[in-house]
């Protein structure tokens, strides 16, 4: 378990000064001139060696990603947009950082700019999140203020601005292409990539798109050595990660963990436990709503990382870890997932369009019980054929959540068909009488 | 969309400052990209929604065509195209706020406001609305009304905040237990100061 030394996030609760004087005193833009002298291909490097892969779910080398911007600009300005469209239902860490620890994203914006050449960096934050808008922005005023962004940031001649952009409502902005595409202000449908945003981005320049978490993590990163935040954790998991538990646990909360710590003990430590003990959990969804779900005995010994989960059939995701108990109506719980794909899907690709407003009412039907067993086969079967057949991820992922259900508690859904089905026969039976 | 036609909307005086600092945020010649935050500051100031003539003026102000902006406007679900209630009260029931008892926290404010998803009352104090997640998923079941998060909401917690709202107070945002934010309500196990 990891020590409270190598924590990054030290206020993350809010409970200490969220300004600049305190973030200071936590560490927070300490020396970040040195940081950026030391150049692009530095900070590259580093960020490589410490093996940090993305936190908003995809799980793709932040290090590696930076290093597909162009060297040379061609006269087109380079941006980085981060993601702070938070929206997938479980998810709720990039919120803290945002209302408690603004400083670190605003010194890990600066630093992953030079990194990828950029002067200008936009943070889309979801509509919703007003108040943690509002801090974020506070913060920003108080760094232009120290000059610690702005014309020659920090002293160091690197020129550097950020701006606050509020998004409308609207989970597929968190896609990276249609975050862009709301950005020059149209409606958020995803791009076809290639050209991937690296070499066609916003207003068609150079782009790299991170979740906030990936960024703020980067100024503690580069301060103590890639080395150390790649010591952490597991091989190709490397590093810490913000959790957020919610659902049957006795204390749902936020919290920084080591990589690859064991499910089981997290849950037990930092929790308090599942309601009712570790044998009345009926399964997890580690990783938001998209990734599948997990049944107590896959819970058993699962490490909860990239690796640790892809083991078990899911996936870390964002680790928003959704914790069931037995009381759960799993069926339910999928089918409100399944509403909100359908909600959620942005109109542009057919497969995601339909199928997903189609699988939402099939799982109705088989909630309410009218349906029959092979509509399961049928539903499954549907959800094959929008996986992978459209643009963007919405698709895959109003699918798998689908696919872990049949797959896991095929039983449950067949017991409410069957139930129904059983009291027609009494029903006709009765009449015969 | 509202199909009234007769509205008229200007931005006031403060308002068109604050225009001006949104467009200075994008490269010049991209001025489209002030669409979505001129779109909520003419909402903000148009009592929470959005006659056409805010849309048209918005259009103008960003040099795009007036159907680019209804466009956004419509794809959008934050931008109300009919008027709402003064209290605009959105009950998540995504899963994490579902299975923490959402469903009751929802009843409870159809029964206190007598009105369904969607509706607004006849005094139009309040609109209520049934939205997915809202990312505050520890601390659910959670309600927002106009800017702020209520959150690890029970039956009686959110009577007592609609009570309030309709006497006109303004009720403690955040948790309504004792915990602060999104710690564990248990007690601290991180940072705990022993390094």
């Amino acid at each position: 378990m990891l020590h409270d030394r190598d924590r990054i996030f030290q206020n993350i609760y809010g409970i200490h000064d969220i300004g600049l004087k305190g973030a200071q005193s936590r560490g927070d833009w300490d020396k970040t001139k040195d940081l950026i002298a030391k150049g692009r291909e530095w900070i590259v490097e580093e960020m490589k060696t410490s093996g940090l892969r993305g936190r908003g779910g995809a799980g793709f080398g932040t290090g590696m990603k930076w290093s597909f911007m162009p060297k040379e600009s061609a006269g087109r300005p380079h941006y980085l947009v981060i993601n702070a469209d938070e929206g997938e239902p479980g998810t709720c860490k990039d919120r803290e950082i945002l209302r408690s620890e603004p400083h670190k994203l605003i010194e890990g914006a600066l630093l992953a700019s030079v990194g990828i050449g950029a002067h200008v960096s936009y943070v889309y934050v979801r509509g919703e999140f007003y108040r943690e808008a509002e801090a974020l922005q506070r913060a920003i005023d108080e760094a232009y203020e120290a000059g610690l962004v702005g014309k020659n940031a920090c002293g160091s001649g690197y020129d550097f601005d950020i701006y606050v952009h509020l998004g409308a409502g609207a989970y597929i902005c968190g896609e990276e292409s249609a975050l862009i595409e709301s950005l020059e202000g149209k409606k958020g449908q995803p791009r076809l990539k290639p050209p991937f945003p690296a070499n066609c981005g916003l207003y068609g320049c150079p782009t790299t798109v991170n979740n906030v978490e990936s960024i703020a993590v980067v100024p503690e990163i580069l301060r103590r050595g890639g080395s150390w935040f790649a010591g952490l954790g597991r091989e190709n998991n490397t590093g810490t990660k913000l959790f957020c538990v919610s659902g049957h646990v006795n204390n749902p909360c936020t919290f920084e963990e080591e990589m690859g710590v064991p499910m089981k003990e997290m849950l037990e430590k930092h929790c308090g436990g599942i309601n009712g003990g570790w044998d009345n959990l009926k399964g997890v969804i580690p990783g938001g709503s998209s990734v599948p779900v997990m049944t107590k005995g896959q819970c058993d010994g699962a490490l909860m990382d990239f690796d640790g989960l892809k083991e078990h059939g899911s996936s870390l995701g964002t680790a928003a870890v959704i914790v069931m108990d037995k009381s759960t109506d799993i069926v339910r719980a999928i089918t409100r997932l399944s509403r909100f794909y359908m909600h959620e899907s942005c109109g542009q690709c057919t497969p995601c369009r339909e199928g997903t407003g189609w699988m939402w009412r099939m799982l109705e039907r088989i909630g309410e019980g009218d349906a029959h067993i092979e509509e399961i086969d049928l539903l499954e079967d549907v959800t094959r054929r929008i996986e992978g057949h459209t643009i963007c991820a919405l698709g895959d992922a109003a699918a798998w959540p689908i696919q872990g259900l049949i797959r896991h508690f095929r039983d449950e859904m067949e017991a409410k068909i069957l139930a129904k089905a059983g009291t027609h026969a009494d029903a006709s039976a009765d009449a015969a009488e | 969309m509202s199909t009234e036609n007769t509205e008229t909307f200007a931005f006031t005086a403060e308002n068109q400052e604050a225009a001006k600092a949104i467009l200075a945020k994008y490269p010049e010649g991209r001025e489209a990209s002030a669409t979505m935050p001129l779109l909520t500051l003419a909402q903000r100031q148009n009592d929470n929604w959005l006659p056409r003539a805010a849309m048209d003026v918005v259009a103008d102000m960003v040099g795009l065509p007036s159907i680019r902006v209804y466009e956004v406007a419509t794809f959008y679900t934050m931008y109300n195209l009919e008027p709402v209630g003064k209290n605009y009260v959105q009950v998540c029931t995504n899963i994490s706020c579902l299975i923490k008892g959402a469903d009751d926290v929802f009843k409870v404010c159809k029964n206190k406001l007598g009105i369904e998803n969607g509706e607004t009352t006849e005094d139009g104090q309040f609109t209520l609305l049934e939205v997915e997640c809202l990312g505050a998923c520890v601390n659910a079941p959670m309600m927002q009304i106009n800017d702020d998060y209520y959150e690890d909401l029970d039956p009686a917690s959110t009577e007592k905040i609609l009570d309030a709202l309709a006497r006109g107070e303004t009720p403690k945002a955040g948790p309504q237990g004792d915990r602060v934010g999104c710690q564990p309500a248990g007690g601290l196990t991180t940072l705990l100061g022993e390094g």
